[in-house]
């Protein structure tokens, strides 16, 4: 597959997530598009881990180059992990005080 | 069209179709059965790319973990749809606008650069993504980061206990 696909999918899919968190206003659904945007970039580590490996295997079908993007990857969804659990008990905690999720509510931290 | 074309357009497909009803349901609930879709697309994009282990990882960890946990608040919080304020048209006109301009801006760098006009990501074949070679790699050069993400975790873990305490 020429790895422009894979690009163009990658860049519309992140696209979609920016035009998510811009234009929604709850802030669960704010959170799904950051998820959204995070997997069109791993899509895209994967897509240009194989490129390289392609590339390499040429010369010695035996090459593990290109195996760094996909635990770049890994560690991506292990980063993920954490976020979620303190992004959802922030909402939740959010939620228990101004019984909104709504993020506009939250423009006047200060008081 | 040989199959593997088939099932990476089908998969594309899919995936921006359900990207595109995460955003526009009005029902909570409905948007995150959709991001599950869309992360079912993006593991078979994976088995595609002969990456075997983050398909998996991707299926447990976001399909299966984070998405419930998604599930498990929205339902906590007993939203409905009507319970979203909607915003001001004109500002979801403006956001459409900034992003599809930022996608445009992306897809034209895209075309026009050189060096990866004629590069091609092996799909089917390939070894680097079996658990073999990625536990070679994890458990010999990268395990340091390893062991640093598993302090991460637990301090989230405290974090997200502290935060969610009654006080």
């Amino acid at each position: 597959m020429p790895i422009t696909y894979y690009i163009v999918l990658s860049i519309v899919l992140f696209c979609i997530g920016v035009v998510g968190v811009l234009t929604r206003r709850n802030a669960i659904i704010i959170f799904m598009c950051v998820e959204l945007m995070l997997n069109a970039v791993n899509l895209l580590l994967v897509a240009f881990s194989k490129m390289h490996n392609g590339v390499a295997m040429a010369k010695d079908p035996a090459s593990t180059v290109g195996i760094d993007g996909q635990l770049f990857v890994f560690f991506i969804m292990v980063v993920a992990a954490a976020e979620v659990c303190v992004g959802l008990s922030i909402i939740v905690m959010v939620y228990r005080n101004t019984h909104s999720v709504d993020v506009n509510f939250l423009n006047r931290l200060k008081n | 069209m040989s199959t593997t074309e088939i099932l990476f357009w089908f998969l594309s497909a899919l995936a921006l179709v359900s990207a595109t009803m995460v955003l526009i349901s009005k029902n909570p609930v409905h948007s995150i059965l959709w991001l599950i879709i869309v992360f079912f697309a993006i593991s078979g994009h994976y088995v595609l790319l002969n990456a075997q282990f983050l398909a998996i990882v991707n299926l447990i960890v976001y399909a299966g973990a984070i998405m419930v946990l998604f599930l498990f608040v929205v339902m906590l919080m007993n939203l409905n749809s009507d319970s979203e304020p909607q915003k001001n048209s004109r500002f979801k006109v403006a956001g459409t606008i900034a992003g599809g301009c930022l996608m445009l801006i992306m897809i034209d760098v895209i075309r026009d650069a050189g060096e990866v006009q004629n590069a091609k990501a092996l799909v089917k074949v390939g070894n680097i993504g079996l658990i073999k070679n990625l536990g070679m790699a994890l458990f010999k050069d990268y395990v340091i980061p390893f062991e640093i993400s598993s302090v991460l975790f637990l301090s989230a873990m405290v974090g997200a206990v502290v935060i969610g305490k009654k006080d």
